[in-house]
């Protein structure tokens, strides 16, 4: 690749892109530094398969959001800027909503209200706000991905060990050996129950933060 | 009568959004520094949560429903439009916050500053759209029982809120470890007190 070429036009994956798609799997991390977009997380991780879905819609929806919105940048009047995000989202909400009701219509029944609530996901209007009304389609939407998958991470996460440690079963399969239930190992219900999303999603940001100092909240 | 205050009772306490649900905490988290703009937080959303939900229980009802539309004629007795939920919620919603935003702008000049961002980010407060896709899901069988339960869902993120805002202005002066402070006790008080409020799963009202 030519100089001259990269001085016109940025290279698809030049480090400055991949940087829009790495920082938010870590230390703008949307879940554990920024606080957006908590509620789904807490409410539909007692499984890993629901998180996992729930992951994957709004990987998608937020790409395509950050993308159209930022197309459209340009012609949005400042004024009623929110309503045309939100109108923007909700129809990528109907589209997914439609083919998780048609492909995988368990989870789709499980997730409920969580699927229509992907609107009101403070990180997609967050980022919207923040980066798709200001910027070029290609790095809006590898923000957009970024950002969901670091959503996603904290979300599997979350998912794996209250799945793992609450019903001793990963995916729908069991994965504790029998030999330790007659051994006397209970599952623990309690990481079924709501308040332990909060303790695990509390859990995980004190790791991130005692691994990344920079980040302690010193006010 | 009766039936309208278990209803009430019951999303103030058992359902609670925060608690059982989950919803609206990212408002909840950043809104709760102070208890007096949590106060004002909370009071916008018991307002418009109890507007919304009974004006969307009009539009499920006659509108968006299978064979909602048959009041016009018998031939609209197919028609259902329930794919549109979404966007026709979320557009009264919307259009609700910019009404409540020029009101208290009108009323309370300081409550507006403080409240700052967060006040058109109630129209993407989860526990709005919530309450609406609650009432549908849950098919209560007339307007008032819709509102009776947006109003308690309301009063539920305003108890949850103002609590959690009086434990943060005394947790100021605790020693919490250094990567916990802020969100991460935040997070773990929530839990916490969500536990607590899970006394009251069971009860029949």
């Amino acid at each position: 690749m030519s100089d001259n070429t990269n001085q016109k036009k940025e290279a698809l994956f030049s480090p400055k892109s991949m940087k829009l798609l790495a920082n938010p799997m870590g230390k703008d991390n949307p879940i554990t530094v920024q606080v957006l977009g908590i509620c789904s997380v807490l409410a539909i991780t007692v499984q890993l398969r629901t998180s996992l879905v729930m992951a994957i819609s709004v990987v998608v929806v937020m790409g395509f959001a950050n993308v159209i919105i930022s197309l459209l940048r340009k012609t949005i009047p400042p004024r009623i800027r929110i309503i045309v995000m939100l109108t923007v989202i909700a129809s990528l909400v109907i589209l997914v909503d439609q083919v998780l009701k048609a492909f995988v219509y368990d989870v789709s029944r499980q997730l409920s209200v969580f699927v229509g609530l992907i609107i009101t996901n403070c990180i997609i209007m967050g980022r919207l706000e923040a980066f798709a009304l200001s910027n070029k389609p290609w790095p809006s939407f590898l923000d957009g991905v970024g950002n969901a998958a670091g959503y996603a991470w904290v979300l599997l996460a979350v998912g794996f060990f209250r799945e793992l440690l609450g019903s001793g079963t990963l995916m729908g399969y069991q994965v504790i050996p029998n030999i330790l239930y007659e051994l006397g190992y209970e599952n623990n219900g309690f990481m079924i129950l709501p308040p332990m999303a909060l303790i695990t999603v509390g859990i995980i940001i004190w790791i991130h933060r005692y691994r990344d100092r920079d980040l302690i909240d010193i006010s | 009568m009766e039936e309208y205050i278990s209803i009430f009772v019951k999303s103030v306490f058992i359902d609670n959004m925060v608690f059982a649900y989950f919803l609206g905490m990212c408002s909840y988290l950043a809104v709760s520094r102070t208890v007096n703009t949590s106060v004002g937080l909370g009071f916008a959303v018991i307002f418009v949560l109890g507007m919304t939900v009974p004006i969307n229980y009009l539009l499920e009802n006659f509108v968006l429903g299978r064979g909602a539309l048959a009041w016009i004629g018998p031939q609209f007795a197919s028609v259902d439009l329930s794919f549109l939920t979404f966007i026709m919620f979320i557009a009264i919603i919307a259009a609700m916050v910019q009404l409540v935003e020029m009101i208290i702008e009108k009323v309370s000049p300081t409550l507006y500053n403080s409240l700052g961002i967060f006040l058109p980010l109630i129209a993407v407060n989860c526990a709005i759209l919530g309450g609406s896709l609650f009432m549908q899901e849950r098919n209560y069988a007339n307007i008032a029982e819709a509102a009776s339960f947006g109003l308690g869902s309301g009063v539920g993120f305003f108890l949850a809120i103002v609590g959690i805002a009086a434990i943060r202005e005394k947790i100021r002066y605790s020693n919490v470890p250094a990567p916990l402070r802020g969100l991460g006790i935040t997070f773990i008080l929530t839990g916490l007190m969500g536990i607590a409020f899970m006394s009251f799963m069971g009860i029949e009202l």
